[in-house]
């Protein structure tokens, strides 16, 4: 049974781990931590389980159902070469697939140089100074960078102009976003006295080229901000928009040799002026240094982002795109300037010989009578005279003015020089690899990650042509294997939540919260209750929940936990009386951010209802529910589920997420509508990603898992994780307190454990030294400062798990006896066997302190790095020539 | 922890020093060592409004953002243009070069309403 194969612990080592925790079997221990009110008392009705190859057989039998065409439909999406020594070595590594978003850095160097190359790509091929290290998509990042220009408006200006000739899903998430915050959008390319920023598309979405210099110098003398929508294979030829004036570069790196998977996933880009990034949205990668004086890469600026910031952040993105985004800057690595050049200019030869109605200068895209025809780096001779277009048979002159042609030089740093034959490309890949830590080296225990096997048989669909080659906006019945997938995918999911409908849309965790309350504001509309507006939050929620809440439009109000850690039914109340009126929402996380299943949950949704608000519950958590409870029968009206915390999407290093939402039967309606497909409720709200279905092609891995799994694997992976948390909470409790505990004194599938009682050692120490043990640190300081919060999930084994227990309780004998190991920690290879060693413990303490590394050991390759020093003097790209 | 005698307080850890009709704003000892080491301040806009009570600033460390609140009402005559290069002067001397900015007082006697040195050490458990 795959389900064995998937939970870690044997049956053996089951009944041995429930003796430890107190309970007679799984059902006995379940039944003790969940309170009885909110439990489900029947099976899910879902497939019988099948065996791997006779799924991987179903499942391309269904996907041959896509007919798979040439596209020259463009808007965004174009077929590209994704390079084999990429596919096989990234796309389909799990050392770089399984890895987490790169919070410890020290055990994420690999990715987060992948990612400042990424970072350097941008900046260079856009002409602008500072560039993130990725958004969701295209459109959304068109809708951030409005954000951005708007949060940089000084003079209560509130339109924003967008040009009508951007991609149609731009447009429509650009007003979907300025709907709720008040900004007026007109379409166009004027400016108005009221207008503080504007964005326009270069090349448009027909293709046409147009010179935005004297555009931009007209913009600035009215203060107001240009965002241009890009494609960074025509800036290989077109001067850069940094160099015409442009305040905000946004686009898609799909081309860079990402699949269309149906929409995606695919990583956006957002580069910026050095003197606005500090409004910069997303997360992005500084050069720093570590103790021992080398450099060494980190996330920098992270106070912009909503898990410090919250309802002041600058976008509620966390999850982003961070395996699309190491493809994409590996494509450029791969190619270097030159060949990047090279594919670009023999797309552009063949769109000459085309030539376009429009009488405008164009890239790839021409448009002939009323067909557009967009081109691209699959597009052959054949390809060319099969479209039926009168075409040259000889070379064509480029229609692009000198004055729109790119004279400065970019990709020149070394990286990009160095890895063009496969040899050098494959040992750099592996390189990097072997510096972080992922799901291949150990167990990776965050709270509230869920960092669960990612199995090979649910991976493998990802890369069959029948998934990734399909153009987003092909008629929906040559994607007649998509729609079946989506449509029982849908219905496992509405079982399992106990929803009416599911939205596969939303491309990330975050933009499920978003659109869930958008769906919500919807329903308050419709009933002519439009001013509620208020939405309740824990204090102890996650900082994604009261970001989207602002985006939303609405205004966040606190709600306070009690000293247990659960939500403070007295103030929920008062709270609730005091905007009865404007109550829009009330946003819970289920089980708790603090790892408990609340006793009170269904009086805590009564509140919410009973004063006329909508309750979103927020799925971060529903790994701990799968079979065993549903939030659309214990009181939840919208739920987000992170597909790839639960349903085995893998991190990917930092996404790419699904975050599709379930809703009960009064919201279906409001479920978001595109401009392109047909899809949604009756009265839609507007897409709020660019693709219909998000990222459709990691879609088939949560398919697999349910379908490996079936209604019994799927309840026994709940009841194992929670019984896998408890055994180390138990196991740890005399060393480092469990702070919070819930029914029978049990946690639920994480638990957060208590650091601060130490004098001279802070959790951060503890975290670092758990890297010279080949571990990663749970997560830290959240949702409490000084603590760590431990999330073992359902798939590690009982010898893991022990593995992990062990190496904490010798630290904690570490802390007593030599607390200078932790502070040093972690150690390099370079560190240990340098000839100069003057500290108080050997090196063998230092590197060698548990048994199994001398079977494994994971070198760490830095030492600690320097947060203070690498916000303080920020670089964001690679150097430059040496 | 250093509570100089001359200066005012607010419960939310600045202090205000009154030059002539300026009042020169800062944040404490005690705020800049529980912030830990700061790597950016954004000062409110020169010539802008700032009112007592209210949010105008925000000081960052790598791990927290904190927002000022403006003592006092006034306008801003000046900003600290030294902590954009040397935003740890606020660690290394919060009372002296570590100062944010200066606001030209609107009413003087809302200096009289703020916490005095004792009256804030007791604030802070000092």
């Amino acid at each position: 049974m795959f389900a064995d194969r998937h939970i870690g612990p044997s049956a053996d080592e089951i009944q041995h781990m429930l003796r430890v925790v107190g309970h007679e079997s799984l059902d006995a221990l379940v039944d003790a931590a969940i309170p009885a009110a909110i439990r489900l008392r029947r099976p899910l009705a879902l497939p019988a389980p099948r065996p791997e190859p006779a799924l991987l057989a179903d499942l391309k039998a269904m996907m041959a159902r896509n007919k798979i065409t040439k596209s020259f439909l463009g808007r965004g999406y174009y077929g590209c070469f994704l390079p084999p020594v990429l596919q096989r070595n990234i796309l389909e590594n799990p050392g770089w697939y399984t890895a987490y978003t790169p919070y410890q850095p020290e055990i994420s160097q690999g990715r987060l140089e992948a990612l400042l190359n990424f970072q350097t790509m941008v900046t260079d091929l856009t002409g602008l100074e500072i560039a993130n290290a990725s958004l969701l998509d295209e459109a959304t990042a068109a809708a951030e960078a409005m954000m951005m220009c708007h949060r940089l408006e000084t003079k209560g200006r509130n339109t924003f102009v967008v040009a009508p000739d951007c991609h149609p899903q731009t447009i429509a998430v650009v007003q979907t976003r300025a709907e709720p915050l008040g900004i007026n959008i007109v379409l166009g390319k004027e400016l108005t006295p009221d207008t503080f920023g504007i964005l326009v598309q270069y090349p448009a979405t027909d293709g046409a080229i147009y010179d935005y210099s004297a555009f931009c110098t007209e913009a600035h003398k009215h203060l107001a901000l240009v965002v241009v929508a890009t494609d960074l294979l025509a800036l290989t030829l077109l001067k850069p928009p940094g160099e015409f004036g442009a305040d905000i570069a946004v686009g898609s790196t799909q081309r860079f040799g990402l699949p269309l998977g149906y929409g995606g996933p695919h990583a956006a880009f957002f580069a910026t002026r050095d003197a606005y990034k500090r409004q910069m949205p997303g997360r992005l990668i500084g050069v720093s240094k570590d103790a021992q004086g080398r450099p060494a890469l980190r996330l920098a600026l992270q106070t912009r982002e909503q898990h410090i910031r919250r309802e002041k952040a600058t976008s509620n993105i966390c999850t982003a795109q961070v395996l699309p985004a190491v493809i994409a800057a590996m494509y450029a690595v791969w190619h270097g300037p030159d060949g990047l050049k090279r594919i670009a200019e023999r797309i552009h030869q063949f769109a000459c010989r085309i030539g376009s109605d429009t009488g405008l200068p164009f890239f790839d895209t021409v448009r002939v009578g009323d067909r557009i025809i967009a081109l691209d780096e699959t597009t052959t001779e054949e390809d060319l005279r099969a479209l039926g277009v009168n075409i040259s048979d000889t070379d064509v002159s480029s229609p692009i003015p000198a004055t729109l042609r790119r004279t400065t030089p970019f990709l020149t740093a070394p990286v990009f020089h160095r890895y063009h034959t496969e040899h050098e490309m494959l040992r750099y890949l592996r390189r990097l690899e072997a510096k972080d830590l992922s799901l291949t080296t150990s167990m990776i225990p965050l709270g509230s990650c869920t960092m669960k096997l990612n199995a090979t048989a649910e991976m493998m669909p990802v890369t069959w042509p029948e998934v990734g080659q399909l153009h987003p906006f092909v008629p929906v019945r040559n994607a007649a294997g998509y729609h079946e997938m989506f449509r029982q995918l849908e219905t496992w999911l509405a079982e399992i939540t106990g929803f009416a409908a599911i939205a596969l849309q939303p491309n990330a965790g975050s933009q499920g919260e978003y659109t869930g309350l958008l769906v919500i504001r919807a329903y308050h509309r419709r009933r002519g209750q439009g001013h509620r507006n208020i939405c309740l939050i824990p204090v102890s929620a996650h900082g994604t929940n009261p970001a989207s809440a602002t985006m939303a439009g609405m205004k966040v109000v606190p709600v306070a936990c009690d000293a247990a850690g659960n939500i403070d039914l007295t103030d929920l109340r008062a709270k609730a009386g005091q905007h009865a009126h404007d109550l829009a929402a009330l946003m819970v996380t289920y089980p708790s951010t603090h790892g408990v299943f609340e006793e009170t949950i269904t009086e805590v949704c009564r509140i919410v209802h009973d004063h006329g608000g909508q309750v979103y519950l927020d799925g971060a958590n529903l790994n701990a529910l799968v079979g065993l409870a549903r939030p659309g029968d214990f009181g939840a009206d919208v739920c987000h589920l992170n597909l790839h915390k639960t349903f085995c999407i893998p991190h990917g290093g930092g996404g790419p997420g699904m975050g599709p939402i379930g809703v009960a039967e009064h919201l279906v309606d409001f479920l978001p509508g595109h401009p392109v497909v047909n899809l949604g409720g009756e009265d839609p709200i507007g897409p709020v990603a660019a693709a219909p279905y998000g990222n459709a092609s990691v879609l088939p891995i949560a398919w697999m898992y349910i379908a490996l799994m079936g209604a019994a694997g799927l309840k026994r992976a709940s009841q194992v994780a929670i019984l896998n948390a408890n055994y180390i909470a138990r196991r740890l409790d005399p060393y480092f307190p469990v702070l919070y505990k819930g029914p029978g004194g049990l946690v639920a599938h994480e638990c957060i454990v208590d650091c601060r009682q130490f004098k001279d050692v802070q959790v951060e120490d503890i975290a670092k030294r758990l890297m010279d043990y080949g571990f990663h640190a749970p997560t830290m300081s959240w949702p409490v400062p000084g603590t760590l919060m431990i999330e073992p999930t359902e798939s590690e084994s009982k010898a893991e798990l022990d593995r992990f227990c062990d190496a904490m309780i010798a630290i904690h004998t570490e802390i007593q006896t030599t607390p200078a190991i932790l502070k040093n920690a972690p150690h390099t290879a370079a560190v240990v066997a340098a000839d100069q060693w003057d500290r108080p413990y050997s090196r063998e303490q230092a590197a060698y302190p548990a048994p199994w590394l001398r079977d494994h050991k994971y070198w760490p390759p830095v030492g600690r790095v320097d947060n203070v020093y690498g916000d303080r003097h920020l670089v964001c790209t690679c150097g430059p020539v040496a | 922890m250093n509570i100089p005698n001359n200066l005012k307080y607010t419960k939310s850890h600045e202090w205000v020093r009154v030059e002539g009709d300026t009042a020169v704003v800062g944040i404490t000892d005690h705020a800049q060592h529980e912030l830990t080491d700061i790597v950016y301040v954004e000062p409110p806009a020169l010539d802008s409004a700032v009112e007592a009570g209210k949010e105008c600033a925000v000081v960052e460390s790598v791990k927290a953002a904190s927002d000022i609140y403006a003592p006092v009402s006034g306008d801003v005559v000046a900003v600290n243009e030294q902590l954009g290069n040397a935003p740890e002067l606020v660690n290394k001397d919060p009372y002296g070069q570590g100062w944010l900015f200066k606001v030209k007082l609107r009413d003087p006697g809302q200096v009289d309403e703020l916490l005095s040195a004792q009256e804030y050490a007791a604030h802070i458990g000092a």
